[in-house]
């Protein structure tokens, strides 16, 4: 079974294979090809498949385009907003739940719970809380005596409720991750700090820290990944809109209305390209970064 | 025993805090989904509705179809996860039991193509769907999603930690290769074969922009894709929105709490192994 491969074994493999490729050649392979042949579609006609002329005009025109510039600052301060934050947030908890505490299990089923809950179901949720008259939140902010924001309708707000309901939303998976992290620190490490006398902060910054490197380096860079990708938050929390004047329109965003709502397949390609793009180059970073870089024990 | 920086107590009120902000979304759902329409606009608001009102369920199912909604979100879930499942096997079996021409090659090519997004393929799969005429039917919206490289990948791993002495032993004993795969590979595999299906239900059901671009209809939206639809059906009926939301999201709190384990334990490798 493990010999050298044959003709007989090969034909074996491939027929083994057969299903899977199947469906991966036709949606995961060939529309990768035809995606970026796609964006090149300067003159097109959908109904009948005929292409009148190629050229990067697409990409010309997008880049032309402010709602393409909106969509890209957006993304970009989108990711800004929840990454940081949501790791910061996820290091301290997973810290937290890894000392030795009780009801350990119960408090990581209750962080991880959103994970598994469908975004818009739960951005609409989100939407009743950030009601103007009778969310929660405003109900809340008004014990400090803070006045009622608009937090959908309101162009400078609808962005920080975006990223609250994200960093809320993507939580438990880091720390999940996290947690696992934590645990391949060999206690022995902590141990020997302390017998040297170092400090909770020191054997945080000169241990758990530099041990946990990989690990928050891979988080940050799913995060960022994902970041990039938002969508179903701002379709639910703004009831099928980009926020009020545009303010959260992403990049996916962007693809969505220049492919469903405009039928202009030769710009959303162009636009899913530079998402593409984008997304490669973070892989890329994280592939060559992170082994250079990091600190892997 | 080595954080003395922040005391016990400390700790347990911080996470306390973090965990009703968790929860506190779940509840008001609830809570909202319960109330009668003069208790939803009510300031301050009222945690405990002071009659529980279950017909807002029954109301929201009457409004929309969401019966049809729940049944075609769980023909979809089920059939892909199904479908998943045994492409992912017999892959994953040839991928770490079979020696043939061009294995490695395919394999990097696949691990290659994953961390392409599925917004990216998404135009060119809906110009396909549309060639093939599926679009607005099931096989759109299940048949792409039946094959999952990620899936391959975690099964091949599962596979290869398999000792290799059982194959000889099996094929000493004249069993063929595909009994062996399915009587003996198979379930040693199951902890592996559960993870994968347990996250491919939670995305699944919860997936959203993929029925949004490939349905027309009604009658075939599903749950996410009909709720959305429903935002503006309801109207400002907060209650009524709040009961079609917890029909969407209870289904997988409740399997989570069920199968917890193998979820987390697909999400940790997911993660460690990048």
């Amino acid at each position: 079974m493990d010999l050298n491969p044959t003709k007989k074994s090969t034909l074996k493999g491939y027929l083994y294979l057969l299903p899977a490729l199947l469906i991966l050649i036709t949606f995961n392979i060939y529309p990768i090809i035809k995606s970026f042949v796609m964006s090149l579609y300067t003159d097109f006609d959908f109904f009948t498949g005929e292409v009148f002329a190629y050229g990067f005009g697409n990409f010309v025109e997008i880049f032309q385009d402010p709602n393409f510039r909106i969509a890209i600052v957006n993304t970009v301060i989108f990711v800004i907003g929840v990454v940081p934050l949501s790791i910061v947030l996820s290091l301290i908890i997973s810290l937290f739940l890894n000392s030795k505490i009780k009801f350990r299990g119960a408090f990581r089923t209750i962080y991880f719970l959103p994970y598994v809950t469908s975004v818009v179901a739960i951005s609409i949720v989100w939407s009743w809380i950030f009601h103007y008259d009778y969310g929660l939140l405003n109900y809340f902010l008004s014990w400090f005596g803070i006045d009622p924001i608009a937090w959908l309708r309101d162009p400078q707000y609808a962005m920080p409720a975006l990223i609250i309901v994200s960093v809320w939303k993507g939580l438990g998976f880091n720390i999940m991750i996290m947690l696992a992290g934590l645990q391949t620190i060999d206690e022995q490490y902590y141990l020997a700090a302390k017998v040297d006398g170092a400090s909770a902060w020191h054997r945080f910054k000169s241990v758990t820290l530099p041990l946990l490197s990989p690990t928050l380096f891979f988080v940050s860079i799913i995060s960022i990944i994902n970041g990039f990708k938002v969508f179903d938050e701002i379709f639910a929390l703004f009831d099928g809109r980009p926020g009020p004047g545009n303010s959260a329109l992403t990049v996916v965003y962007y693809i969505y209305q220049k492919f469903y709502e405009e039928w202009q397949f030769g710009l959303a390609s162009a636009a899913a390209f530079v998402l593409f793009i984008i997304i490669f180059l973070f892989t890329i970073i994280q592939l060559v970064l992170g082994k250079k870089f990091v600190h892997y024990n | 025993m080595r954080k003395e920086a922040l005391s016990k107590s400390t700790i347990y009120i911080l996470l306390s805090f973090g965990a009703i902000l968790m929860l506190l979304p779940f509840i008001w759902m609830i809570s909202t989904s319960l109330k009668a329409p003069n208790e939803v606009m009510a300031l301050p608001p009222v945690w405990i509705p002071s009659e529980l009102h279950w017909e807002n369920y029954t109301e929201a199912t009457e409004i929309a179809p969401f019966g049809r909604y729940f049944v075609n979100s769980v023909i979809i879930t089920i059939l892909s996860t199904l479908g998943e499942l045994i492409t992912t096997i017999l892959a994953a079996y040839a991928f770490s039991r079979i020696n043939f021409y061009g294995r490695d090659v395919v394999f990097a090519i696949l691990l290659g193509t994953m961390m392409v997004p599925s917004e990216v393929l998404m135009i060119p799969n809906f110009v396909t769907l549309s060639d093939l005429g599926w679009i607005d039917t099931y096989k759109a919206l299940i048949i792409p999603w039946t094959a999952s490289i990620f899936a391959i990948f975690l099964l091949r791993q599962f596979f290869l930690g398999i000792p290799k002495e059982l194959s000889y032993a099996a094929k000493v004993d004249g069993c063929s290769e595909f009994k062996f795969l399915w009587y003996v590979m198979v379930p040693l595999a199951k902890p592996a074969l559960i993870t994968i299906a347990l996250l491919k239900i939670i995305g699944s059901w919860n997936s959203f922009l993929w029925p949004l671009i490939m349905t027309n209809s009604t009658e075939m939206r599903t749950l996410p894709v009909g709720l959305t639809a429903f935002t503006t059906e309801a109207g400002i009926q907060y209650g009524l929105l709040m009961a079609a939301s917890a029909m969407v999201i209870l289904p997988m709190v409740i399997i989570f709490f069920l199968m917890q384990k193998y979820i987390v334990a697909g999400v940790t490798r997911a993660g460690l192994k990048g």
